[in-house]
């Protein structure tokens, strides 16, 4: 009741919203005749997608003929297109998808009908059957134009007994990849249109009552199957999976029993290699609960194609059962197993036989071709980093239906790390091989890394904790390491450390993770002075990374403290690459939780103390060449000041300031950015300390207190020279900066002018400081075009006056402003008539030029 | 063709290719690792090396303390160290005709070669070959010169007494043939009978081989050898690498179509990929630096050095290292420094460009210029005034046995803040550290070996397609430490052909043509006749002409004139005799159209047998048989000869005569 009732209404305002206005429907008659025109070049590709997405807009919300009606030009075009003996491909093509556009309503269709141009353009004798055809975007836009059209019986009807269907069978064989797969969704959608719209009762598989076009569609897929062409087979499985993919009603079901045989037969068919194309369709048909939630052959039909698809073509349907909720158990274990496969013949490779217990009691499929795959050095490496793609992808599901082996799983893993630096003498003939194969394979080590670091946070994988971590840091130390391997070696050692913590808390493990950290800070150092940047970098971030999850744990921090690489660290800010700096600033920032602001922790006796490392980041702040050592600085400042460290520091106030200032004119605009996000954390811990009352609406006890308090927080704020940065901001020439500084001030404003009390306090009489906000308005309202924005008063504002802002936050139309610098930069170049413009503008300077010319 | 092979080093080879008439030997390498058994020659006295004991055998018997010391369980020798040579038995290499020198560090034996076997021959090499070789050499001689020691140990090489001895003594082979360095005279000596060449220069050899250095990437002048005839080529792929680094980058091109290709000089760590372990001596360094500490870094003073030094020009700034010393301490750094930037058409693309702009090829111009490299002739002078610490130390010998490094050694190892850097593969660092033992001081193993890996010669094998590959037998089986690594080996079909110290290889090849000119005027005097389409046939009578192993056939002389007088025949008139030539036959006997003539010709009972060969005609009545097969045919028939010639012509009358 409550949809019907507000639908007229929302109609109505979306109608009005995107109907013609009186400009644009002036300009078009000429825009129609220019494009209609053959002598005029080729317009710009954009402005006609651009016109189309307008046409798109107008009719969206209105299904009656007056848009034709009121501007005949857009049929006049149509026609005279039609009559060109030979029309630009990209003329024609726009025409096919704005015809198409026009009679998506069952009214217009009739309208444009009377004249038959939709049959002239979409029956067998228009387009297809001419020259122009050859061309691509030809073949496109009829494929678009029909299926902006068909959403009603007549459109279906006109392209059924037109020929129509023939004609987009054909094209999903089209050389181009595009035509090709919207002449497939064409089909999907017009066979989705044809049951929905023209059947009355369910239908079952008994009776074939299929409307006329459905029966078409459905006997052409039918026929297709059963040929003997791959190509006609692959389109049919093309179109049936995206079918079963978006729709999910029940005669979907009807439709597959029809074809079930045949495709199933496809599993075992030898001459004809369309098995790759099963999974897809398989899959979505999984997802759709008219097949998932049967008993029947459904399942069977998935189990028979695990056994018999290759383990590449079955390694994405697999990984897409596991991630059903609902499939019945047997079909989940054996997917489990196809997707396992290859990480149990890896084990069983590597060790003496009943060494290990393996992955898989049994398989589904004959053993021999994974390891066949695995043995030869061209699908070797594709079979392991797509399994570990998928495994991946299956552990980071938070809920996952089924239990894997961990610890086999790592173990495996393990061996695989251990073969591709050749630290594994295998045991197996299979082994040697695939050693041989996997030694210094990067693209198999940065996959097995990403599945490791994902295992570390599954329980019961810890038994093999220990010479993980002896693999681990063999790949840190390894001089062979590549850096992007090396990167991925930090991110799994970091999830995996915070594993260890995790045990060492909950049992007896102290001594072997004080090891561990030991020899992971030794290798790290040695990583800090590598000559290779990418390396310091990731080393840097890791670091990062560690002391984010680490620094409550003391193991940790003592073994940190007590290495080198606080020291290395502070030494890499001179870093002569500004990504290093950046990220040692990072890292010494955190550090600094650890080493200055945890109370617990008395500093290591180095030469560097808070005073100098603050010193230090300010000096980057406000000399290095570089954008990002830059905002490194005022991202750890900001996060300094939320977690209450500046405190500790020196006067939060003077910190703010002193930052601020240096900020303020800083080329880079995120790092300006940074400083507003700076105050705006001050702004707010201020208020808050001081006490303000944070809701405009509770009962104001007693204006006096209030009034000292905002005083007071107003008073800190100029002092600290806040506002000359945010009002300079407001005109700054990069819009978040603006944006940001407007959010700013309207907390401020909504702080300090409770909506009670905002109307008494706009008046700014006529004083001095009146003209000082007057003359503020003024320049605020020029935004970034702005020129010289003097903040030391002397346009009769001062900033650092309480009063004066106070004032200038009543005045200022801070709401106007922030709906203004909301709106996109081209809202004006963006309207309609501005489109409209701009092609008759390319069309004027002909026009001119023809007169030139006479 | 037979190879023999001289040298167990793979990497410091020294072989002996019979091919054709010619000898050659290529390369001379000196095989160095015996030294590790000495004790180090220290520059100042050493009151440590000096107060080791002397080594006392198992029976309490004292009568070899004198020759050997023990230091932390090892025994060394404590007399001038000594070399292994090539094998000097296995041929007499008085007959060697010409050695080609593949790259400087494969020279090092020549003098022993040259002054001591009674070799005549020519010596092939490029320039930076030789210049960089003197260098080497130079310092060698002037390493173990400038220590003299009085004793000369003897003793423990009798075979008896190295019986009784510990391990790596009693294992050491050859012993009696190991030999102290050779002296300037000699090195000078056997320099002056090298002859320089360029690359793809063409060297003809007694007009049998020629020879062609190839450029192979991995030195200053460094080569591979082609070998070729008219119808054979043998490569020589000896120290090459597919790295950029600073020398010319290697061709691969010229060794294709080889009928034999000898491979050598691979890398000697192929598990070290040689820009990782660069990464890891900047970290290294870098960190001991920082840490107060003093590195050393024993190398040659030529070739991976200079690599070194162009990365610590890049890393330096960035390391904070500007401020840190570094000091380059041989007799002929200042030589080596120099001779490296002004042999510019052997570098590298990259650095050749340099060259015209005009700027120095190598940055280490730019560290000399802002002091931040200082190099010294030794320890002694200058240095003493200058030096600074911490500071990084780049001297020679890699084997820690003598030159200056044995001094820093003495003076920084007692430190747990200084580290040594070992970047030369061709000593095992901890053999090489073995006399220092107790050591306090950091070890870092670096070695960079820029030559071909397993993987980088299966490319170039692919590549090159080779008939046959012979390579020493270390390249054939996966390193003895790491015996699951199957990848470490040489892997081509047909399988390599493996060799190793004092073994004699017959190539497996067959020499099958040779080419022959043949004089204008007897080529005019020919008269082809064609057989086939497209193939005529000419009989050619001539006296084929040998001489510096070119073969001409000439006009065959004149039949003799009767001799105006008996009594002035000469011994020149003496030439063979030739005969009048019967004409050839060629084709082939249809035995149905044979059959049918004989009918014709008035034999009745001819019969036809098939036999394996060809075919058996009989004529019962004449008992006669002729016997035809592809390449014969014989008439037998008993004493009855106008009977033969009849049958004859009548075979002939089916066969093509010229």
């Amino acid at each position: 009741m409550a949809m019907s009732f507000q639908k007229p209404w929302f109609l109505a305002r979306a109608r009005r919203r995107f109907a013609m206005t009186r400009e644009c429907a002036l300009l078009l008659p000429r825009v129609c005749a220019a494009l209609a025109d053959p002598r005029q070049p080729g317009s710009d590709d954009t402005c006609l997608e651009k016109l189309l997405d307008w046409f798109q807009e107008l009719t969206l919300f209105d299904s009656t003929v007056q848009l034709v009606q009121d501007n005949p030009c857009l049929t006049e075009f149509i026609t005279s297109v039609l009559a060109l003996p030979e029309p630009s491909p990209s003329i024609l093509s726009f025409t096919l998808r704005l015809a198409g556009i026009l009679a998506a309503s069952e009214n217009r269709f009739q309208h444009l009908q009377q004249e038959k141009l939709l049959a002239r353009l979409f029956g067998r004798d228009g387009p297809p059957n001419s020259a122009v055809w050859e061309d691509a975007s030809v073949r496109s836009g009829w494929v678009q134009g029909v299926h902006n059209m068909m959403h009603h019986q007549p459109a279906l009807h006109l392209l059924c007994s037109g020929g129509g269907i023939d004609v987009i069978f054909t094209l999903q064989g089209d050389p181009s990849l595009f035509v090709a797969s919207a002449a497939s969704q064409l089909l999907v959608h017009m066979l989705t249109l044809s049951v929905e719209s023209e059947t009355t009762k369910p239908l079952s598989t008994k009776d074939c009552d299929w409307p006329a076009c459905a029966q078409m569609i459905i006997k052409r897929i039918e026929d297709s199957l059963q040929s003997s062409s791959a190509s006609h087979i692959e389109q049919s499985l093309k179109l049936l999976t995206s079918l079963f993919g978006s729709c999910r009603a029940t005669w979907t079901e009807v439709l597959w029993l029809g074809v079930a045989k045949q495709i199933e037969s496809f599993l075992t068919e030898e001459t004809v290699q369309v098995q790759h194309m099963l999974a897809n369709l398989l899959l979505n048909m999984a997802w759709s609960p008219v097949f998932r939630d049967t008993e029947g052959s459904f399942w069977a039909l998935v189990t028979s194609a695990l056994e018999h698809l290759t383990p590449v073509q079955a390694g994405p349907l697999a990984v897409g059962i596991l991630r059903l909720y609902k499939c019945p158990q047997d079909v989940r274990i054996q997917a489990l197993t196809v997707l396992l496969q290859p990480m149990d013949c890896i084990l069983r490779a590597a060790s003496q036989p009943l060494e290990y217990a393996g992955l898989l009691d049994e398989s589904v499929s004959d053993p021999v071709t994974v390891e066949s795959l695995l043995s030869s050095r061209s699908s070797c490496a594709n079979l392991l980093c797509q399994t570990l793609a998928h495994l991946e992808q299956l552990l980071s599901l938070s809920r996952l239906p089924v239990d894997l082996p961990y610890t086999s799983l790592l173990r495996s893993l393990m061996t695989i790390l251990q073969f591709c630096n050749g630290f594994l003498s295998p045991a197996s003939p299979l082994g040697s091989t695939i050693s041989r194969i996997l030694i210094n394979c990067f693209r198999v080590q940065r996959s097995a890394l990403d599945v490791l670091a994902a295992l570390s946070e599954r329980k019961g994988s810890d038994t093999l904790i220990g010479s993980l971590f002896d693999l681990l840091l063999a790949y840190l130390e390894s001089p062979n390491t590549s850096p992007t391997v090396l990167k991925k070696t930090f991110q799994a050692t970091s999830k995996w450390l915070v594993r260890l913590q995790e045990l060492s808390c909950s049992n007896s493990q102290g001594q072997q993770t004080e090891k561990i950290l030991e020899d992971v800070f030794l290798v790290l150092q040695k990583r800090l002075c590598s000559p290779c940047w990418e390396v310091r970098d990731s080393s840097l971030e890791f670091l990062t990374v560690l002391i984010k999850c680490l620094r409550d744990q003391d193991e940790f921090r003592q073994s940190l403290l007590s290495s080198e690489v606080p020291r290395l660290t502070e030494n890499l800010l001179e870093d002569p690459e500004s990504y290093v700096r950046a990220s040692a600033v990072t890292a010494v920032g955190h550090l600094a939780f650890i080493t200055y602001f945890a109370p617990e922790s008395p500093v290591v006796g180095n030469q560097y103390n808070k005073e100098n490392t603050v010193a230090k980041l300010q000096e980057i702040l406000s000399t290095d060449p570089e954008g990002f050592p830059r905002r490194a600085v005022i991202s750890i400042f900001i996060k300094w000041l939320r977690q209450g460290c500046t405190g500790q520091l020196e006067d939060t106030e003077q910190f703010v300031s002193r930052v601020i200032q240096t900020v303020e004119h800083d080329l880079d605009w995120e790092v300006r950015l940074g400083g507003l996000e700076l105050i705006e954390v001050f702004c707010s811990q201020t208020i808050c300390q001081l006490g303000l009352p944070q809701c405009p609406y509770a009962p104001v006890s007693s204006a006096v207190t209030s009034s000292i308090h905002w005083n007071e927080s107003l008073q800190v704020f100029c002092r600290a020279k806040l506002f000359s940065f945010l009002f300079r901001s407001l005109c700054d020439c990069d819009k978040p900066v603006g944006q940001r500084a407007c959010d700013v001030l309207l907390g401020l404003k909504s702080n300090f002018y409770p909506v009670s009390t905002l109307e008494g306090s706009q008046g700014t009489g006529d004083s001095a400081v009146g003209h000082g906000i007057a003359w503020l308005q003024r320049t605020l309202r020029q935004g970034s075009l702005a020129q010289n924005f003097p903040t030391d008063g002397s346009n009769g504002v001062d900033f650092q006056d309480p009063e004066n802002m106070m004032l200038a936050l009543g005045a200022v139309e801070l709401e106007e402003l922030h709906d203004e610098l909301n709106r996109s930069s081209d809202h004006v170049e963006k309207s309609p008539q501005s489109l409209l413009q701009d092609i008759l503008a390319t069309v004027g300077t002909i026009e001119e030029n023809e007169a030139d010319c006479y | 063709f037979f190879q023999y092979c001289l040298s167990g080093h793979p990497t410091l080879p020294c072989n002996v290719l019979k091919f054709k008439s010619t000898t050659i030997m290529l390369d001379c390498g000196l095989d160095m690792t015996s030294t590790l058994n000495f004790l180090p020659l220290p520059l100042v006295q050493s009151p440590r090396l000096s107060k080791l004991p002397g080594w006392v055998l198992k029976d309490g018997s004292t009568f070899l303390d004198k020759e050997l010391k023990e230091c932390s369980g090892h025994v060394f020798v404590d007399s001038v160290p000594e070399f292994c040579l090539p094998e000097t038995e296995l041929l007499d290499l008085s007959t060697v005709d010409v050695i080609l020198i593949s790259n400087y560090h494969c020279m090092m034996a020549l003098p022993y070669i040259t002054e001591y076997t009674g070799f005549t021959g020519t010596v092939y090499a490029t320039e930076p070959t030789v210049q960089i070789g003197r260098l080497l050499m130079e310092e060698l001689v002037n390493s173990i010169e400038r220590v003299p020691k009085a004793q000369s140990a003897s003793m423990w090489k009798n075979k008896e007494v190295q019986r009784l001895l510990p391990a790596p003594l009693k294992d050491a082979v050859e012993v009696s043939m190991w030999r102290k360095c050779y002296t300037m005279p000699e090195v000078n000596a056997a320099l002056s009978k090298i002859q320089l060449v360029g690359y793809s220069q063409k060297i003809e050899l007694f007009g049998a081989v020629q020879v062609t250095p190839l450029s192979s990437g991995y030195a200053l002048g460094s080569s591979n050898w082609i070998i070729q005839s008219h119808y054979e080529k043998v490569s020589y792929v000896s120290g090459s690498s597919l790295l950029t680094t600073h020398p010319q980058p290697m061709d691969q091109a010229s060794l294709k179509n080889s009928d034999v290709l000898i491979l050598t000089g691979l890398t000697q760590i192929p598990t070290a990929n040689p820009d990782g372990m660069v990464g890891e001596f900047c970290s290294n360094l870098a960190m001991t630096v920082r840490n107060g500490g003093n590195v050393l870094v024993p190398c040659y003073p030529s070739g991976v050095i200079y690599d070194l030094l162009e990365c610590l020009y890049q890393y330096i700034d960035s390391a904070g290292l500007s401020n840190v010393p570094f000091y380059f301490i041989s007799p002929v750094a200042n030589s080596s420094l120099e001779f490296s930037q002004i042999f510019a058409e052997w570098l590298c693309h990259n650095k050749q460009t340099k060259v015209y702009l005009p700027e120095p090829p190598f940055p280490h111009a730019e560290l000399i210029q802002t002091n931040k490299l200082k190099h010294y002739p030794s320890i002694h002078g200058d240095f003493s005034n200058d030096f600074k610490q911490p500071c990084v130390v780049f001297t020679g010998h890699p084997s820690l046995r003598f030159g200056d490094v044995v001094h820093f050694m003495e003076l920084w190892g007692k430190s747990s803040l200084n580290t040594v850097i070992f970047t030369e593969p061709d000593f095992s660092y901890l053999d090489a550290l073995a006399p220092y033992q107790p050591l306090a001081m950091k070890c870092v193993y670096c070695p960079i070996d820029t030559r071909l890996n397993f993987i980088q010669v299966s490319k170039l094998l692919k590549e090159v397609q080779p008939l046959h590959v012979v390579c020493p037998e270390q390249y054939t089986q996966p390193p003895p430490t790491q015996s699951h690594r199957t990848d470490l080996m040489i892997d081509c079909q047909p399988p390599p052909m493996s060799y190793r110290r004092a073994e004699v290889l017959t190539l497996p090849y067959k020499r099958r043509y040779e080419k022959i000119e043949i004089m204008p005027e007897l080529a005019d005097s020919l008269v082809p006749l064609e057989i086939k389409p497209g193939i005529s046939l000419a009989t050619v009578s001539a006296m084929l002409h040998t001489k510096d192993n070119k073969h001409v056939l000439q006009l065959p002389p004149k039949p003799p004139q009767p001799p105006a007088s008996k009594k002035r025949k000469r011994v020149s008139d003496d030439v063979p005799e030739c005969k009048p030539l019967k004409p050839l036959l060629s084709g082939s006997i249809p035995v149905d159209q044979f059959v049918q003539t004989l009918e014709k010709h008035g034999f009745s009972d001819v019969k036809v047998e098939d036999t394996a060969k060809g075919h058996i005609v009989l004529l019962q009545e004449a008992e006669t048989l002729i016997q035809i097969e592809e390449d014969s045919t014989h008439i037998i028939c008993d004493n009855d000869e106008p009977l033969r010639v009849k049958l004859r012509d009548l075979v002939l009358k089916f066969l093509q005569k010229f």
